[in-house]
Parts: structure tokens; C-alpha cells; sequence
């Protein structure tokens, strides 16, 4: 009976098998960096709003606190996106009748709340809480980036849980003395870790091993 | 479930069920009955048993015991094999793999346009109000998510209910969401406005003007309210000749009559267990239903509070057909008929010397217990109390006054004051008076506000026919049900937490009912409704409720008052005075037959008898369309999704039938079908049927589920009755009661329990025949607590099982209803169970309850064996359990010596109903299809009040966190807190010489631990 095979075959077959472990590394590592792109985690992507809210304007031009409009950030686990309310509590004023801002002005007549895109968005079986970051001692600037310089709102880090825990591990590269939670564009000390750890102990900053319990952020 | 699928509701025909014949989680429970009986008689070393299954050994009973879940709970019986189960599953895992990859979808926010003053968005608001059922209510608070009401707490300002919550009002809010609730206003099924309505009903009323109101009948259930009690007043001045009926199936009907007897006027019968040393029950489940059972469980539980030196109990004696979770705590417990609670009452009032007209009572099982009662309350003068049940026939009330009045309890345990009621009429009478109006048909407009009359009044009346007779109905109510459908209109009426209004607890303590959400529904209230009737159209529920109390208070300052009743959920000076009531002499010689309850030579010549009581889940009906409720397992049968004829062992056996069987029950000429439950401690020669089924017009949930028991019941015995007919009539019924589910091993060391004086001799009397391991015995690695070690104690000895802490969990929890069939694959997911255990003989066990959450195990064999690290230990103690990482292997479970974990083997939580979006709690995650979940110690209130300390620079005060099983427990009998810290009371109780470990010789080291159930019987009864 003749060969049903070709002697190459033999060399397909090891290539074949062999292959198969390369590739599959590869398209592993394929799936691995899509999930840490930008385009899965919408990083650094400026996403359209139904007003092209400046906080440079606000925030750097004008220099109004985070927390004139993000009112519950020090007491809830929502920094509060503002009612309408708190616009039309200086627009009623000033830029009264720009055609930019008659969504607003609209939303304040009829009652209908104005429907931003969440820029932040973290999965639904994560339970952030905004009041016991900023208690204690991480500033805004921190997870949100420099706010002060987007003109228009985009997502300054990835948000993802190994990005999470990088600080949940570590706090003291990243924690500031509270009077500079709400500063844009702090500069750390050069002995920043010391003065990380002196504020971990003052700030009564709990131990990696709780911050990194699974309870932590999932329940 | 569609008609085909009932039994019930078939004329004819063996209902045959495809997992009966192949899958048989529980293979048939065929029982040789007296094969059990010689079963005990030899197994001394099998001091408990779960069931007679377990008792029997039967293999299904073995084989659930060995299993995490029900042999085949992972079979998807809707296919044909294993194999397409798991290729589905296969391909649905490829497919969440891929969808990892997918960018999250747009979300919007949409903020406040004006945000409401004090609201922040992410806390939760509590506001103060109450549920009111029947003569009584409950205060609560409710928890509110950004103006979505999502969760009820007792109000531990009002003194009915001091912080507790009863199964009803958990589950209320699940009712209020109910997609099922009428969303329309019709007349004779067409939608129409309310418009069109009040053009109808004022033309209506303008002839009922001119005639006085002569042909104007209202037909409402117990009106406690006084808002609403003042405007039916007000209509029936202005319309003289108009009537009001009242109608309330599982109403206040004997105690009501027995106070007439007694004292010759409506009195209105409260306790105060605190000063009571031996109680006597007849028949009252004092402890877990009726009004005024949150303060009487929590007084009577701070009675048996037994910790280190301080040994004082009281004593309870109870005599009950049927054991209920008061039944569980007793004493002594001794099963009697119904029937004969009364004989023995008469007997027990004959020996303790109180006026019984010289009569005493026939002989039952109870006479051997009459000498000693009757001396313990004797030798308690003052300190004892005689409790009737709801019920008992008016005889039995009025023999209770008696006892009360010749044992000095009067103004001591027992109070009296003015009726709750509004007008606290005959109700039997009432409607009878109605029914008699109809027939002469010189009804023109019959208003019917709330109830459900047509499903319940009494049999014989045939209302659903007399109903007819009137000229022009109207109906309001919560669902478009058996009584809508039979009236021109038909209005929404709005929930509870969406009106304003008002009503009274048991002991007369008033709430002023604050709206937690507008209606959902465009429902109106009552109080809207009957402002329409006269004209004024644009009262809202506010005005209306608010002007009456402005007209009540005196002071000066009406507008803080009111804020302040509002806030506070009390209104101030309203609780009912106590006054004093004697027994008239003479009321036993002059007592007529109809209030009392004839003793039957024998039971064998006038048949069974026949004991109705409402459903302990869906009460008289009106909670049969709730999923919660629905699912809940009742206390102690563990019974759910259904209603069955509950039969004692040794009757079930002289009828021939055994638990699934179907029997035709018929009395007094009316038939029925119902499926067969037996229960050990059920007194024999006697039926129990729990009203509330059978309903054919209550929504998805709940119609045509189990048999309509008031398709037997006549007003002359409303309660229980002899000449009961039982005839076998099919077998097989898929009746699900989860008693043997998630079983423990019997043998082992479960429940731990004591007498009171073997403790007071030894207090370590419960450790003599258990060794712990050692702590150090173990491979695993230690764990150091530096802050909080989070621990739970449940006291045995005040739990009831009255289950209200699994409802509770499953609505802070966001646990999902799966439905009968599922429950009945073992796949239910309740965080909490409440075990019950007997104890000794079947006729009369003792019967024990164990609320089991999970255990938070030091040593936790789930941890292990998670390869995804899905479920691993927190620095605080707990086993953490984190639904995203689930891959739903299972072995968790499989690991799991104590079965408290669930999987969701479907998808069970509804992710389309939008209304029932409304209610999760939106600090729990809700699980999807695949996921392992189980009991967190409420993980989210225990990090909510962290932030809060941790914001305010301090620890956790003890006491801050309440479970949400702790919270609503009404005996206080689970205690959570952190055990680093030697003076919270859950490290108390953890000290206490009674506290052991559930298994504990599996060196799990749980962190929930049980104090040993201790009891106080007098050492003169033997058993």
C-alpha cells in the first residue's frame, strides 16, 4: 500500500505542533495588550458631552475648588456630578445667553437633567469610594490627572485593578498632606516616600494587607 | 405557574412529574411509619433528626446529606443530556471570555437638575413610617437610594417594634415594585381616567345625596387609621342612611368576641412579659405573628437572656395543633386539637379557681399537666400570664381574662386598654348585615377599599355572587384581583411607602405614614378616594392627613409638631392608656354555644378537625403575588411555594398517606384537594390548612398556586371545626419543603442544648461530651487580626425561627427568587437558612432552630480549593467571596462543610424588569449565570461604617454595624461585632461557657458560633 503521507509531512506536523505553542503565546499576548490598550480601557480618549465643558476654563482660569461643583467627594463614595443648579447659579449671570450653553439653560427650564457621558467609569462590581481617598490624603490629580489642563474630560489612567493596586500597595508613593488634595499640579518632595510613610502612620492609612482584601473594592 | 401544571385544579388525574420519576432528588418518601416509630425507640445514640426521612434513614435522605447540592441540581433537565449542558456551557464560556475584551459600554449620568436638600447622592436616607396589617403595625425606617426605597428597618423609636422587623414588612418592598400591581384605573376591564371615574361616581353620589345615602355601602378591612377613621365618619354624617362594613379575614374576630363576653365591651388585651415569670399559651403564637409579636418576642427573650452567673428564665408553657415558632421556644410543649386548647382551658381555669360557671373541661392529653401549670401560676401570683391565641374560639379569650383576673396578672403582665380599632365591630356580623342589603338589592353604590372579599369572605356567604347584586362597584386596591374582576371599577391603589396616611400598633402607638416614592402606578389612597366620593377633587393624602392632625393638636406649634411626628415615625401621647377590666361574674353560666367550641365524644365519630390559620408566608392572601414570601421557607416545615394539608404522623398513618400524597378533604358539604405534609409535633385527629392559596386572579407569581382553603371556611368556625373527611386521592404531588436540604450530619455536634438547671449546676454541662481541637492543630497558616476581627453569636436559646432574617438578607442582599421548580432541584439561593432539628419522639419532639449564615471559618476549606482565588481570606476574618473572579467551578462548595454556599446555576435575577431594578441595593453587586455567592457579614455595611470611623478618625464603635439579619432579628438573638475587642457583646457572648461551634470538631474554627439552646422545664412535668 502506497504512503498516504509525504515524508514532509513528518516536518509539517513538528512545525505544526511546535507552532502551536508560539502561537498561542502569541495570540495570549495579542488579547493581554488589547486589554491594557487604550482602546479597552478608553484611556486618554476624549468622549463627546452634550456641553464641551471646559475644566481648564474652570478650574485653571477661573480657580474654582473641585469642590464647589463635586460637592459630596469628602462624604460619599460619588464625587456628585453637579445639578443643574450650580451652572445656572453663575450662568444665570454671566454667558446668559451663549448658544453653547442652552442646554443648560433648557435643562433649568424644563426639569430634565442634562445627560453626560461618564468619563470614569469603573466596572459594576467595583465600590469606589471618592470620601476616603480624598480623607485620606490622595489628591485628586492623582487618579484624575491634571484636570486643570483638559480643556475637554478624558480618562488620565488606565483605571484598571493592577493600576489600583500599585497604590493600594503602596500608598506612600502617592499620598499628600490633606491640604493638597485639591491642588493641581502639587509637586511631591524629593523624600516623598518618607514623608509617604510618616503621613501613612499619621493619616492612620490602613496596612497594604487590608487595602489589598478583596472586600476592599468587591462585595 | 399555568393552570396545567396544578394538580390542584384538576377534577381528575394523577399529576405525574418528570423529575419525580428519573432525576428523584429526593428519591419517593415512602415511610414506614412504624418502622420509624421502632427507629427511635432503639437509636438512643441519635439524639436529634431533621426529618422522618432522616429518622428513617432513607437512602434520598443519605444521599442529600452527603451532597453540597441535590444530586442532580447541575443537570439541565430541559435538554436531554449532561453532555448538551455542558457544551452550552462550554460555548458560553468562550463567549464571556471574548466578551472581556469588549470595551464597556457608554454610560450616562444624569444629575439632579435641583439636588433636594440634604440628599447626597451615593448615602442612603432613612425616613420613619409604618406597615400597617390588621389591628396592629409596624413602625420602620426606610432606606432610601436617591429617592428609591430598597430596603426596611424597624424603628427602633417606635415601642412596638424597637428596631425589629417581621417577614411582611421585609418583603413589602419587593410588593411595592411588583410589576404585577394594577397600573391602570378600569372600568369593567377598560382602562378609563380618573376623569371618567369621578364623572361616574359623582353622578352616583348626587342620587345617593338626595336619598340620604340609603343605598351607599363601604366595605374596608380593620381601619386602625384615624385620618381615615375620621372621613368615613364624616361621610356617614353626611350621608346618614349609608353604611360602613368591615371585613378582615384574619382579623381580630375572637379576641374581639371574647372581650365581649368577658367584660361586656370591645377591650383591647396588651402584655408586658417583662414582669412575667410562667406563661401559659394557648394556642397563641404570641412570639412571631399578630400585632404587638415584635415587643412581646423581644420582652420575652430578654427574660431568658441566661449569661455567666445571671441564670433567671421564665418559663413557657404552650398547647398548640400545629408547632409554630413560639411552640419552639416553649418549655413544655403538648400538641392538642384546637378543639381541645379550649377543654384544657377550662380545665386549667376550673383548677386555678377562676369563674368558669362551675364547668370544667372534657378530658384531653393535657390533664396531667393541669396539677402542675396550674401550681406554677399560682405560686406566681402577679407574674404569670395567660396568653390566647388569635385563634381560639371567644371562650378561650374570655377564659384567659378570667385566669389573668384570679392570678392578680391584671395591670401587671396583662393590659388593658380601648380598642385599636376604629369601630371595633363584629366583622361577621358586618358583613352578614351587608350581604342581607345586597339580597334586598338596596344597594346602589358598594365602595370596597382594600381586601379582597370576593376571595375571602366566608364560604357560605357566596360573595362572589351576592357581590353582583349591587348597582355600581368599586373597587380599590393594590392588584387588579378576584374582586376587581368582579366590579364596574377598578382603582389602583397606592402602597403603603407611596402615601401619606396613618395607623396604630397593637397598643394603640400612632404613625404618621410618610411617602418614600410618588406612586408608581398613578394609585390613589383611600383618603383620595373618599374626598373624590364627596366633591373635593385636588386633597392629596397630605392635606387630607395633615388637616386632620392639625385639628387634633392642642399646642401651640403645629407645624413643628408635625415635623417632628413625621420624623420621628411616633406621633407623642398616643399609646392607649391602661385601664382597668374585670371579668363580668357570671359570663361563663350566660356564655351561648356559638363562642365556644363543643368537645366531640370522640374524634373518630365526628372526623378530623380542621384547623385554618393564615399562611405564615402570605398570611390571609394578600402577599401571595410576593416572591420573597413565596420562596421564604416557613418556620419550621420548611415548606415553600405552597400551602398543604398538615397532618401528625400517627394520623397520616391511620389515613394512609404520607407527604406528596394528594387527599380530598371535604367538610360540611365543601371539597378540595390537597396535597399532604406531615409534621412531627402536629397533634393528632387534627388538619391544619393555611388560608391564602389557591388564588386565581394574583399575578404572575402567585395564582393558582396551592388550594383556596377558604373555599371551606364558614364565619361559625372561622378557625377550626370537626367533621373533617379525608380521602386519598393521588400521589406524588411535587411538594417542596428544603428540610433535608443542605442537611448537616444529625449525628454530629449541631445543636447543643441544655436544661437550666444542669447549666446552673455546670456551666460548662455542654462541652462534657466534645473536645475542641486545640487552635494550633492545624496545617494552615495563621492569621494575624491587628484592627478588626469582624465574629458572630447566635443565641439559640432566644431564636424563634421565624425567618424574618433570610428575608431580610435576601433583600439587602439583592439574592434572587428561582421559583418552585428550582427550589425543588435544591438550587435555591438564600444566604441564611434557619435549620429546624426535633429532638425525641415524633408525636412530640422538641424542636430546635439554627439561623446558619456562613461561618467566616478561620480555617475555611472553600479557601483552598478556589483555583481562581474567587473566595479568600480578608484581613478582618472573613472568607471574602468576590463574584467577578467566580469561573463557578464549585468546588468551594464542594468544600464547604456547612453548605451555606449557593450557585446560580441559571440566570435568576431578573435583568430586564425595570421595576425591580428599582429595589437592589446598589452597595451589592448583583450576580449573573455561573457565580458562587454566599453570606459576607454584609461586607457593604461593614466597609460603609469603616469610611464613616475611619473619616471621623475613630474605630468602629460596637453596635455600629448591624447585620441585616442582626438588625431586623426581633429576639436579638444574633449579635455581630469585632471580637478583638473584648468589650463588645459579640466577644461576651463568644465568652460565655454556652458558645460552641457549629462542627467545630472539624477544626474549622468558625467565627460564627452558637450559644446552646437552653430551656427551663419544670421539673414536676416529666418531658
Amino acid at each position: 500500500m502506497a504512503q498516504i503521507f509525504h515524508h514532509s509531512a513528518n516536518t509539517f506536523s513538528r512545525i505544526t505542533i511546535y507552532g502551536a505553542v508560539f502561537a498561542i503565546a502569541f495570540l495570549t499576548w495579542c488579547f493581554a495588550t488589547l486589554d491594557r490598550s487604550g482602546y479597552e480601557t478608553r484611556q486618554g480618549e476624549v468622549r463627546e458631552q452634550p456641553i464641551p465643558f471646559s475644566h481648564v476654563h474652570h478650574v485653571a482660569d477661573d480657580g474654582i475648588d473641585c469642590r464647589y461643583c463635586h460637592t459630596t467627594v469628602e462624604t460619599s463614595n460619588t464625587a456628585n456630578i453637579p445639578p443643574t443648579k450650580t451652572c445656572m447659579n453663575c450662568h444665570s449671570e454671566i454667558w446668559s445667553t451663549a448658544p453653547m450653553l442652552e442646554p443648560v439653560r433648557e435643562s433649568f427650564r424644563s426639569g430634565t437633567s442634562i445627560s453626560w457621558t461618564r468619563v470614569h467609569d469603573l466596572p459594576d462590581y467595583v465600590y469606589f469610594n471618592h470620601s476616603i481617598h480624598v480623607n485620606k490624603g490622595v489628591g485628586c490629580e492623582t487618579c484624575h490627572g491634571r484636570v486643570d489642563k483638559m480643556p475637554l474630560m478624558y480618562q488620565q489612567n488606565s483605571l484598571q485593578m493592577q493600576w489600583c493596586l500599585d497604590c493600594h500597595r503602596n500608598p506612600e508613593r502617592n499620598v499628600r498632606p490633606r491640604s493638597e488634595v485639591f491642588t493641581m499640579g502639587y509637586q511631591p518632595p524629593e523624600d516623598q516616600e518618607a514623608m509617604g510613610r510618616r503621613l501613612i502612620a499619621e493619616y492612620k492609612i490602613q496596612d497594604a494587607r487590608t487595602l489589598t482584601s478583596c472586600n476592599t473594592c468587591h462585595r | 405557574m399555568s393552570e396545567a401544571h396544578n394538580p390542584l385544579n384538576r377534577e381528575t388525574g394523577q399529576h405525574h412529574d418528570r423529575h419525580q420519576d428519573e432525576a428523584a432528588p429526593q428519591a419517593p418518601r415512602k415511610l414506614d411509619l412504624p418502622g420509624v416509630r421502632a427507629l427511635l425507640e432503639k437509636s438512643h445514640g441519635r439524639e436529634y433528626w431533621r426529618s422522618l426521612e432522616d429518622l428513617a434513614q432513607t437512602d434520598a435522605f443519605q444521599d442529600l446529606m452527603h451532597r453540597e447540592f441535590p444530586r442532580y441540581a447541575s443537570e439541565w433537565e430541559d435538554g436531554d443530556s449532561r453532555r448538551n449542558f455542558i457544551k452550552l456551557m462550554g460555548a458560553s464560556l468562550a463567549l464571556a471570555g471574548l466578551t472581556a475584551c469588549t470595551r464597556q459600554p457608554t454610560e450616562l449620568i444624569n444629575p439632579y437638575v435641583r439636588q433636594p436638600e440634604e440628599l447626597v447622592p451615593g448615602r442612603p436616607m432613612f425616613f420613619a413610617t409604618a406597615m400597617p396589617l390588621g389591628a396592629g403595625s409596624t413602625g420602620l425606617l426606610v432606606e432610601s437610594h436617591e429617592g428609591r426605597p430598597t430596603k426596611v428597618e424597624g424603628n427602633p423609636d417606635h415601642p412596638a417594634t424597637l428596631g425589629a422587623c417581621d417577614v411582611y414588612a421585609q418583603a413589602s418592598v419587593l410588593g411595592l415594585y411588583d410589576p404585577d400591581r394594577s397600573q391602570a384605573l378600569s372600568l369593567e376591564g377598560e382602562i378609563r381616567s380618573w376623569g371618567a371615574f369621578l364623572g361616574a361616581v359623582q353622578q352616583a353620589m348626587t342620587q345617593q345625596k338626595a336619598k340620604r345615602g340609603a343605598g351607599l355601602r363601604i366595605l374596608t378591612e380593620t381601619v386602625t387609621s384615624p385620618t381615615l377613621a375620621n372621613q368615613l365618619k364624616e361621610m356617614l354624617a353626611a350621608f346618614p342612611s349609608a353604611k360602613w362594613h368591615q371585613w378582615e379575614p384574619a382579623g381580630a374576630h375572637s379576641s374581639g368576641a371574647g372581650a365581649r363576653l368577658a367584660f361586656g365591651q370591645p377591650v383591647n388585651t396588651i402584655y408586658d412579659l417583662r414582669g412575667a415569670d410562667v406563661i401559659v399559651s394557648l394556642d397563641a403564637d404570641f412570639l412571631s405573628s399578630g400585632p404587638g409579636s415584635l415587643q412581646y418576642a423581644r420582652q420575652f427573650s430578654a427574660r431568658r437572656r441566661v449569661r455567666g452567673e445571671q441564670t433567671g428564665m421564665n418559663r413557657l408553657y404552650m398547647v398548640e395543633p400545629m408547632p409554630t415558632p413560639t411552640g419552639t421556644k416553649a418549655d413544655h410543649r403538648l400538641p392538642l386539637r384546637a378543639g381541645d386548647v379550649e377543654q384544657f382551658a377550662w380545665s386549667l381555669a376550673a383548677a386555678l379557681g377562676a369563674d368558669t360557671g362551675g364547668r370544667k373541661g372534657a378530658s384531653t392529653a393535657a390533664d396531667k399537666w393541669i396539677a402542675p401549670v396550674a401550681r406554677d401560676l399560682q405560686q406566681h401570683k402577679g407574674a404569670s400570664l395567660v396568653i390566647a391565641g388569635e385563634q381560639q374560639s371567644p371562650a378561650v379569650h374570655a377564659l384567659a381574662h378570667s385566669m389573668n383576673a384570679a392570678l392578680g396578672n391584671a395591670g401587671k403582665t396583662v393590659l388593658y386598654t380601648d380598642p385599636v380599632e376604629a369601630d371595633p365591630v363584629d366583622q361577621v356580623a358586618s358583613l352578614y348585615d351587608l350581604v342581607k342589603d345586597l339580597d334586598a338589592g338596596t344597594v346602589d353604590l358598594l365602595l370596597i377599599l382594600g381586601g379582597n372579599p370576593a376571595y375571602n369572605a366566608p364560604v357560605e356567604l357566596g360573595f362572589r355572587d351576592r357581590l353582583k347584586k349591587a348597582a355600581l362597584r368599586v373597587h380599590l386596591s393594590l392588584d387588579e384581583d378576584e374582586t376587581s374582576e368582579l366590579c364596574h371599577w377598578h382603582l389602583p391603589m397606592s402602597h403603603y411607602l407611596e402615601t401619606w396616611s396613618d395607623c396604630r400598633a397593637h397598643d394603640g402607638v400612632t404613625t404618621i405614614m410618610q411617602p418614600l416614592i410618588a406612586p408608581l402606578y398613578a394609585g390613589k389612597s383611600a383618603h383620595e378616594v373618599l374626598t373624590m366620593l364627596t366633591g373635593q377633587l385636588e386633597r392629596t393624602s397630605y392635606q387630607i392627613v395633615k388637616d386632620y392632625w392639625a385639628t387634633q393638636h392642642t399646642g401651640a406649634d403645629f407645624e413643628a409638631w408635625w415635623r417632628k411626628a413625621v420624623h420621628d415615625g411616633v406621633v407623642p401621647d398616643t399609646a392607649l392608656r391602661a385601664r382597668s377590666a374585670t371579668p363580668r361574674t357570671g359570663w361563663a353560666a350566660s356564655l351561648t354555644q356559638s363562642l365556644t367550641q363543643s368537645a366531640p365524644q370522640s374524634s373518630h365519630a365526628q372526623g378530623l378537625e380542621v384547623v385554618f390559620r393564615p399562611d405564615p408566608a402570605v398570611y390571609d392572601g394578600r402577599f401571595t403575588n410576593n416572591g420573597w414570601l413565596q420562596e421564604w421557607p416557613r418556620p419550621i416545615t420548611q415548606l415553600t411555594w405552597d400551602n398543604a394539608a398538615i397532618f401528625s404522623p400517627k394520623t397520616a398513618q391511620e389515613k394512609g398517606v404520607v407527604t406528596t400524597d394528594l387527599v380530598e378533604i371535604a367538610y360540611r358539604g365543601y371539597k378540595m384537594r390537597a396535597p399532604v405534609f406531615i409534621q412531627p409535633g402536629h397533634a393528632d385527629g387534627s388538619v391544619t390548612v393555611h388560608l391564602g392559596y389557591g388564588r386565581t386572579r394574583a399575578g404572575h407569581v402567585g395564582t393558582r398556586i396551592g388550594f383556596n382553603a377558604y373555599g371551606m371556611r364558614t364565619s361559625t368556625a372561622l378557625w377550626q371545626d370537626y367533621g373533617l373527611d379525608v380521602r386519598k386521592a393521588g400521589s406524588d404531588y411535587l411538594l417542596v419543603s428544603i428540610q433535608d436540604y443542605h442537611a448537616l450530619d444529625t449525628g454530629r455536634h449541631t445543636i447543643e442544648k441544655a436544661d437550666i438547671a444542669e447549666y446552673r449546676k455546670n456551666p460548662n454541662v455542654i462541652h462534657e461530651d466534645f473536645e475542641s481541637p486545640p487552635p494550633g492543630l492545624t496545617l494552615y497558616p495563621g492569621f494575624k487580626y491587628d484592627n478588626y476581627a469582624w465574629g458572630m453569636a447566635i443565641d439559640l436559646t432566644a431564636c424563634t425561627g421565624c425567618g424574618a432574617c433570610v428575608v431580610a438578607c435576601q433583600a439587602e442582599n439583592n439574592i434572587a427568587v428561582v421559583g418552585k421548580e428550582e427550589v425543588h432541584h435544591g438550587r435555591h439561593m438564600h444566604w441564611l437558612r434557619v435549620d429546624s432539628y426535633y429532638h425525641g419522639d415524633i408525636a412530640d419532639p422538641k424542636i430546635y432552630n439554627q439561623p446558619v449564615p456562613c461561618m467566616q471559618c478561620e480555617n475555611a476549606p472553600c479557601e483552598l480549593v478556589c483555583p481562581v482565588q474567587a473566595t479568600s481570606h480578608s484581613s478582618e476574618g472573613l472568607n471574602d467571596m468576590v463574584y467577578n473572579r467566580c469561573v463557578g467551578t464549585r468546588y468551594c462548595s464542594n468544600n464547604c462543610p456547612y453548605k451555606v454556599r449557593r450557585f446560580n446555576f441559571f440566570l435568576y435575577s431578573d435583568w430586564n424588569t425595570p421595576q425591580l431594578k428599582l429595589q437592589r441595593n446598589p452597595d451589592v453587586s448583583v450576580r449573573s449565570r455561573g457565580v458562587m455567592e454566599k453570606c459576607t457579614y454584609c461586607v457593604q455595611r461593614i466597609n460603609k461604617a469603616k469610611i464613616d470611623a475611619e473619616r471621623e478618625d475613630r474605630k468602629v464603635r460596637d453596635g455600629e454595624i448591624l447585620t441585616a439579619c442582626q438588625a431586623t432579628c426581633p429576639t436579638e438573638a444574633i449579635i455581630f461585632g469585632n471580637i478583638n475587642d473584648p468589650n463588645s457583646r459579640v466577644a461576651g457572648m463568644k465568652a460565655e461557657k454556652t458558645n460552641y461551634g457549629l462542627l467545630a470538631d472539624l477544626n474549622t474554627r468558625p467565627r460564627t458560633t452558637y450559644l446552646a439552646a437552653l430551656r427551663n422545664p419544670n421539673p414536676e412535668i416529666e418531658g
